[in-house]
Order: structure tokens, then C-alpha cells, then sequence
């Protein structure tokens, strides 16, 4: 039976099994690798992506619960990765392995929605669910410091 | 069949290149490895614009990376060398990874060795192409050479200017004689531009957009996913299967059993299930029904390997290095210090799990791997599909992490296997994390004994280092064909501490747990012990930690390694540089806020010189590390970023040593199984990081490794200046902090 969601902002439908997670959908099913597997239980963050604008562990969720829905990937965030989010990653120079960093950048872009100018505090609740085996924990804290200014600082060039 | 008794990790793969059979694998990547790559090189000099540098008649310029990128940098740091002789612009350079062909490329990845072993054959290679067109400009001129100069990608001579770009002269390039490469000129340093200034990650853009390919995207046209149901226990193997749910499972294809492939690449055999996808693979997994058996390592454990650590400690151990007379040193001493280290198994756990996609066709195989050994990987893939090497092409992805455990052919082997067996379809074989954490290959559990004496000066009379561990060399080797020792101790087998009284004995544990190279190796075990203990020394004579070593590391000097004759020797005055150096950064001796410590600890490995400063706070029985603080000197830095950044990782890499990083066996099994049973730090755990890197003209030397081993100590020395409590077990253990 398929599954219909809105993907990216384009309307998306799938055939699939009904409780094949979102993760795999997009990896095998739609070949948009950019979301990651690590581990399958909602433990480590690689798989997060946005339905409709909270961070969420697609790994464990169930196609079927997507339906009608609005999924954003890592590939949805900016055409070319002029997002502020993925242009702090760059400036820091944050990735290193760069697997589990589709995950991190989706977390932190939702915790940046709720908290423009969040707190180191902030930013451990925020992130502590995504692992970085590279450690590039220091990096990451310095790149939503500057996204949150880059951001924040356009908000008010805009006002 | 290729067996070797004791060789280095290049050797090995070169024998596996050569012999594609089960191997000896030997345990240290001596640097001396690297000089015998670099003569090879200038025995036989390909032309630089084959092997090395493509540039099109529209000026585009491709470098080619021999190394497999895995975080480390190394896709940013090799082609900065490259380019800097080359005199290319940096935004005009793309990058590609070198094909797998050992008579050019030597791809194994590992060691912390890659930017040591590739800067002189990369700046001659970079140089020569540069020096040929030069000469191509100054032919077609019909000008001297001596008149040209290269720059920004195009040679450029007299006044008013003329100007030659790469480009317009590539082709007739190419075709001059191949400067001399031991004679060839290369840049004086001073007019580096590239090499030596921060520069940001090569592939950074595609890291943070979801673009960059790791293995475990790649996605070949008619490809199946595969995943594998393996015993349990260590060394078991399938007595019998029922597949008829599994095939129920919708979207799975097949389900193939195959066997272990010995010792070489150490599979462990087991029972595919073939999918559509991925997710259909291991629900397919989850339905198999496998009846093992399981064999001699069922009575396996961690509290039986702990018995067996006991009963060593009460044996005299074999003796591998005997200096004056540690005993009788230690009986007659006014003072003696006695303390037992131990560190557990501890996995890998890169982010990107195990995977590999294989596709063998009569006429040749085709593979996607996230390897660190792309040449081995060839060697297997050959073996399993009866091709010669020549007709595998493997493609080296980016790794989600490697830190050792994809220098293994174990997951590559298995998808060659499959593949092997299903029809001419790709197939990747996907571990899960489950998969990952209960068929790595650990870093070795260790025991230590330590014993020191204190003369009435508060000099070392003596030291004295037992261990018995489960040893990398004896997984590896065949049964007496290796004799593991010296190697268990890492660079630890110098130490730098002046002792007249100087006793190593080692004894080895049995145990069926693979082990391997696993991030700084065995490094990270004596950097634990060793500065642990000579902090207890210090304690011991009243001294102040930093002091007592400076003191006891003495006058500069350059001390031989002991056991590696051709290794490069330890230069005191650069490790008492780094000691100094952290210290001052982090402000050593001031006073630091109530309930907080501070510790230090240093380390010599992979030829690099590192030095940290903890401050640890211990509250209601946890402790945190609130700041480290840093000195590197791993001579010229290539990238200084990126030298920050691997140290800044290793950091991490070393926290979870210190507070998490446990691998349990109980029945023969791995007791962990995911990120909720094996934690990893996260980022509230992040201690404030600061890394200084040294200045230097030195030689370049390793970095991905080298700032793990201080990590632990000078973060326990930290809890003890803090508490007054001695840390010695891995990892910290709320009751060892009460």
C-alpha cells in the first residue's frame, strides 16, 4: 500500500512494507544516503531527521507514522549548503570521519529553531543524543555559536 | 602460503598483495617501513603525471591521494604537500584516490604513518612535475629553465611577463625525462605558502550537505543487501539452519551459508540473508533459526581472563630488557612504590558500521570498501572470486571511522564470499551495530605490575614492569612462530625516566577474543600505566609531578629505542618542550577552585612528543574533566588545523578509554551490544580542549594517534591531586573514586 509524505517539499510516495522504518526508505527505497545507520535504536543520533520541524530518530519510526507528514533530510536543508547551520560546520571546519554529522546538523538545526541563541547548557540537552566517535564535540558547540549569531544577525539586518 | 614470522603492517600487506592467503600478520608499523617505501620510490620513479598529478588542457588539476581518508585529514593534508610543489593553486586542485596498484601506491593507511612516509616521495613527485613543466615552458620559449619560475599553476618568464599555463603545457610535459628524485630542487621552506597554514578539510562541504559517499551509500545498479548471522562465541561455527521464515521475510532474496575463512582475513563464517534492502535483510537475519556450535570458547570469560592475569602475576615473567639489577635495587631501597594497572578489551566503534559491496562478473570483481587496507582488500577479494588481483577493482570510500579496525579484511572477505556465491548480483554485506560491537577486533586487556624505588635523593633507583596481556602479535601469528614481548609495550619499552635499574617481563594470557590495532595501540596502555605510576613516584618523594620528571628525564639527549635499532630515537629536550609548554598554557601551579586537581602526563609515540594538563573534579561519585590542555610537537605541521583537530579527537578517543570503554565476555560472547550498553562520550562530557602545537622544522611525524596515551593519566593524576585517590583500572569505576 504506499505511503504518501511530503519529502523535502516535493509530495513523496512509497511502497513499502508498512513498518519499514524512515531511515531505510530514504537510504535504499529513494537512494538519499545522507541519512545515516548507526545504530538502529535511537541511540546515537545518525539517522535524525525533521517531521514536520522536530528532530526525530528515523531508524524507529515506522514509515506508516510518517504518513502526511513533513520529512526533512540532511539534502533539504539548502540546494548547495548555504544553510547558516552547514556554513558554521564549514567555517569551524567540524566534520571530521563526517558520518554521523547529517545527524548532528539536523539536531542542532532544530534546536536553533526553538532556541535562537541557545547555551552551552542548551546545547548539551540539544545534542547530547548525537555521538561523534571523532569527538568533534568542541567544534560542534562553536559551530551553533556561530550559526545562532549568523542567523540572528540576519533576523535583525532584516528587521 | 604466505607466512611470515614477524613483520611489520606493510610487509604484511604487501605479502598479502603478493600471496592473496591466509597470513601472519605482525603487530608494529615501524617507522623504518616508511624509508624502505620512500627508497622503492626512487629506485623506480614513475612519471609524476601518471602517478600522481593530472592536469587537463582546460587547467584543472587532480591529486592523487594514496591514503584512505577516514577523518584523519589525510585528503586535505597529502595533496597540501603535492600542491606545494607542484605550485598549484589550492582551490584549482581536486582530489582523487589512487587505484590499487602496489607498484606505485602504498595504500595501507595506519600508524599515524602517512604524512611521515608520503612527505619526501610526495614533495619529489610534486617537485619533478613541477621541474618538467618548467622545462616544457622554457623549450617552447626557447629560453633557459633557470629563467622560469612556476607559480599559481602556470610558469611565467621575463619582462614584461609571458605566461604558460599548466594546462597549455601538460601534454609536451609529460613526455621529458623524469627528473632524478634525490636530486631534484625542492622549495626552500620559507616559501611555503601552503604547507604549514591552516587549511580547511578537503571534503568538508560534502560532510556537511549529506553528499560525501561513505562505503555503506555506495549503491550499484541490481544490488543486494546482506545481512549475517554469525556465532555468538568466539570460533563457533553453523551446525545446521532452517531459513523457511526468513525467506517469509517480504523482500528477502536468498539465504547463503559460508564458511570461515581461517586465519588470514579472520571471518568468522556464518549464515547471509539476502534482501531488497537493507531493513528487509535484517528482519530476514532476525527470523533465521541457526543451531550453533559453539566450541572451546563457550567457557570464556572476563572473570576467567582475570584468574589468568592473577596466576601470570605470580609467575616470574620472561625478561626483555635487564638493566643493572631492578631487584636487588628494589630490596635494598629506602623507599618502593608497588601498583597493578589494568585496562580491558576496548572496541572500535566507528559511527559507520562495518560494510562492504563486491561484485564479482566472470571477467573481473568490482568493490566499494571503507578499508584502510585497500591492497589486502584486492588480495581477498581475488582469493574468494579464484580472479587474479589485477581483474579486482576496489574503490576506497571515505570511512564513517576507521581507528584500526577497517585495517582488517574480515568484513571484506565475507561480502566476497557472498558475492561469490550469488549468481554475478552486487552485494553489500551491512554489519549492525549489534554485528559490530560482538565481532570487532579489540584493542588487548592488559595486567601490570609496577615496582619502583626511590634512592635518598629522590632519584629512581629503580623500575620494574611486568605484563601480561592478551597480545596483539599472538592473535596473529602462528602458534611459536611469533614471540610477543617488546611490542606489548609500545614506545613504553623507553621510557624516558633515568633509572640505572631497569627490568620489562612479559608473560602472555590466553584468549579466543580477536585483537588488533585499535586508535594509538598499545600506546594507550603504557601511556596509562607508565605516567601513572611515575606520578606515584613523585608523590612518593614529595615532589611536584612536573618537576620530578623533568628531573628524572634529564639532560638533552636523544635516548635509543630499545629493541627497534632503525627506529628514530627519543629526543628529550623536544618531550621536556612539551611537558614545559602544557604546562605553562595551563598554568601550572596556580591555585585551581576547591574539590578541583590538577594532572599531567606525557608521552613519546609515533615519533611525535605530546603533553597534557587535566583538571578533573570528583562529586557524588562521578568525575568530570572540566579542561585539557595540550602541547603537540609532531615536527613541521602540515595543516595546524587539522593537527588540532585530530588531538582535540584523541582526546575524546581517550576520555572514553578513561570513563567508558569496557568490552566484557561472559560465555564466550561479547556482553555489549549497542550505545546503551556501551556508552561513548557525548558532549556534555566535552572537556574545554586546548592544543598547542609546536613550531618546527623537524621532520613531520604522526598525529592521528599520538595525543590518546596522556588522556587517562593526566586525568587519574588529576583525580588523585583532587582526592588523594589512585585510579589504576580502566575505565574509572565509581567504587575506585569513593
Amino acid at each position: 500500500m504506499a505511503i504518501s509524505f511530503t519529502l523535502n517539499g516535493k509530495p513523496q510516495s512509497v511502497d513499502v512494507s508498512p513498518d519499514m522504518p524512515l531511515l531505510w526508505v530514504l537510504r535504499d527505497t529513494l537512494n538519499m544516503t545522507g541519512t545515516k545507520f548507526g545504530c538502529g535504536m535511537a541511540l546515537c543520533g545518525a539517522c535524525t531527521v525533521h517531521i514536520n520541524g522536530e528532530a526525530t530518530r528515523s531508524c524507529v519510526t515506522a514509515i506508516s507514522s510518517v504518513a502526511g507528514k513533513k520529512v526533512t533530510t540532511i539534502e533539504g536543508l539548502s540546494a548547495d549548503g548555504s544553510h547558516p547551520v552547514q556554513q558554521a560546520w564549514m567555517e569551524e571546519d567540524v566534520p571530521q570521519c563526517g558520518y554521523c554529522q547529517s545527524g548532528q546538523i539536523m539536531s542542532a538545526v532544530a534546536l536553533l529553531s526553538k532556541k535562537p541563541n541557545p547555551t552551552d547548557a542548551d546545547i548539551d540537552d540539544a545534542m547530547s543524543g548525537n555521538i561523534c566517535r571523532c569527538g568533534t564535540y568542541q567544534r560542534i558547540r562553536k559551530a551553533i555559536h556561530r550559526a545562532a549569531s549568523m542567523q540572528t544577525g540576519k533576523a535583525k539586518s532584516a528587521a | 602460503m604466505a607466512i611470515a614470522a614477524v613483520v611489520n603492517r606493510r610487509e604484511f600487506l604487501k605479502t598479502g598483495a603478493a600471496g592473496g592467503v591466509a597470513l601472519v600478520v605482525g603487530f608494529r608499523l615501524s617507522p623504518a617501513a616508511f624509508a624502505d617505501q620512500a627508497e622503492d620510490q626512487e629506485k623506480k620513479p614513475p612519471n609524476p603525471f601518471d602517478a600522481w598529478v593530472r592536469i587537463t588542457p582546460d587547467n584543472r588539476v587532480t591529486l592523487i591521494l594514496s591514503k584512505s581518508e577516514m577523518g584523519q585529514g589525510i585528503m586535505t593534508a597529502l595533496p597540501m604537500i603535492l600542491a606545494e610543489e607542484l605550485c598549484v593553486d589550492w582551490k584549482q586542485v581536486k582530489v582523487q584516490q589512487a587505484p590499487t596498484n602496489p607498484k606505485i601506491y602504498d595504500l595501507g593507511t595506519g600508524g599515524s604513518g602517512s604524512v611521515a612516509g608520503s612527505w619526501l616521495p610526495l614533495r619529489r613527485a610534486g617537485a619533478a612535475a613541477r621541474e618538467m613543466l618548467v622545462a616544457a615552458a622554457a623549450k617552447q620559449w626557447e629560453v633557459s629553465p633557470d629563467t622560469c619560475k612556476a607559480q599559481g599553476g602556470q610558469v611565467v618568464h621575463g619582462n614584461p611577463k609571458r605566461y604558460l599555463s599548466y594546462g597549455e603545457l601538460v601534454e609536451a610535459a609529460a613526455k621529458l625525462p623524469i627528473p632524478n628524485l634525490n636530486t631534484v630542487p625542492l622549495k626552500n621552506s620559507d616559501d611555503f605558502t601552503l604547507v604549514g597554514h591552516d587549511t580547511r578539510r578537503f571534503e568538508v562541504r560534502d560532510k556537511a550537505t549529506g553528499s560525501a559517499k561513505f562505503g555503506i551509500d555506495s549503491r550499484v545498479p541490481g544490488m543486494l543487501f546482506a545481512v549475517v548471522a554469525r556465532c555468538p562465541v568466539f570460533g563457533g561455527k553453523v551446525t545446521s539452519f532452517d531459513a523457511t521464515k526468513a525467506k517469509a521475510v517480504a523482500g528477502v532474496r536468498d539465504v547463503i551459508q559460508f564458511e570461515t575463512s581461517g586465519r588470514g582475513a579472520s571471518t568468522t563464517g556464518g549464515v547471509a540473508v539476502l534482501a531488497d534492502n537493507s531493513w528487509a535483510a535484517i528482519q530476514g537475519r532476525n527470523a533465521l533459526e541457526v543451531k550453533w556450535e559453539e566450541g572451546p570458547a563457550a567457557k570464556e570469560s572476563t572473570a576467567e581472563l582475570q584468574k589468568q592475569f592473577l596466576a601470570n602475576a605470580a609467575k616470574p615473567g620472561r625478561v626483555l630488557r635487564n638493566e643493572g639489577d631492578a631487584d636487588s635495587a628494589l630490596g635494598s631501597s629506602p623507599k618502593k612504590v608497588e601498583a597493578v594497572y589494568e585496562l580491558p578489551f576496548a572496541p572500535h566503534a566507528c559511527m559507520e558500521p562495518m560494510n562492504c559491496t563486491v561484485h564479482i562478473r566472470p571477467d573481473g570483481a568490482e568493490a566499494w570498501i571503507p578499508t584502510q587496507a585497500p591492497q589486502w582488500a584486492q588480495a581477498v577479494i581475488a582469493e574468494a572470486s579464484k580472479l587474479p588481483p589485477e581483474k579486482v577493482i576496489v574503490h576506497t570510500t571515505l570511512m564513517g571511522g576507521g581507528f584500526g579496525r577497517r585495517y582488517q579484511a574480515d568484513f571484506v572477505m565475507e561480502a566476497a564470499q557472498v558475492a561469490a556465491k550469488s549468481a554475478g548480483k552486487p552485494i553489500m554485506v551491512l554489519w549492525t551495530r549489534e554485528d559490530d560491537m560482538h565481532h570487532g577486533f579489540y584493542r588487548p586487556a592488559s595486567y601490570h605490575k609496577l615496582q619502583g624505588a626511590l634512592d635518598t635523593d629522590g632519584n629512581l633507583a629503580a623500575w620494574k614492569h611486568f605484563q601480561t596481556s592478551t597480545s596483539i602479535a599472538a592473535k596473529w601469528s602462528q602458534k611459536g612462530a611469533d614471540d610477543p614481548g617488546l611490542g606489548e609495550f609500545g614506545t613504553g619499552a623507553t621510557i624516558p625516566y633515568t633509572t640505572p635499574n631497569l627490568r620489562l617481563e612479559y608473560l602472555l594470557a590466553e584468549s579466543s577474543v580477536p585483537r588488533a590495532w585499535w586508535r594509538s595501540v598499545e600506546h594507550s596502555s603504557s601511556g596509562f600505566v607508565i605516567e601513572s605510576f611515575i606520578d606515584e613516584l613523585a608523590a612518593a618523594a614529595g615532589q611536584d609531578p612536573l618537576a620530578f620528571r623533568l628531573k628524572l628525564i634529564g639532560s638533552d639527549r636523544k635516548i635509543p629505542r630499545f629493541g627497534e635499532e632503525k627506529a628514530t630515537p627519543l629526543d628529550t629536550a623536544r618531550l621536556k618542550g612539551v611537558l614545559q609548554l602544557a604546562a605553562e598554557k595551563a598554568g601550572w601551579g596556580k591555585p585551581l577552585p576547591k574539590g578541583m586537581g590538577r594532572g599531567i602526563a606525557t608521552f613519546f609515540s609515533f615519533n611525535s612528543y605530546t603533553a597534557a594538563v587535566a583538571e578533573a573534579s570528583v562529586k557524588d561519585g562521578s568525575v568530570k574533566l572540566h579542561r585539557l590542555v595540550y602541547a603537540v610537537d609532531c615536527g613541521r605541521p602540515i595543516n595546524p588545523d587539522g593537527v588540532r583537530a585530530q588531538v582535540e579527537s584523541a582526546a575524546i578517543y581517550g576520555l572514553s578509554a578513561a570513563l567508558h570503554d569496557a568490552i566484557t565476555i561472559k560465555d564466550g560472547r561479547v556482553e555489549q551490544s549497542n550505545f546503551n550498553d556501551y556508552q561513548m562520550p557525548r558532549i556534555s562530557e566535552t572537556p574545554k580542549t586546548e592544543v598547542h602545537v609546536v613550531t618546527s622544522k623537524e621532520e613531520p611525524t604522526g598525529i592521528g594517534e599520538p595525543g590518546l596515551p596522556v588522556v587517562a593519566p593526566a586525568m587519574c593524576n588529576a583525580i588523585f591531586a583532587a582526592t588523594g585517590k589512585r585510579i589504576r583500572r580502566l575505565p574509572i569505576r565509581r567504587e575506585d573514586l569513593a
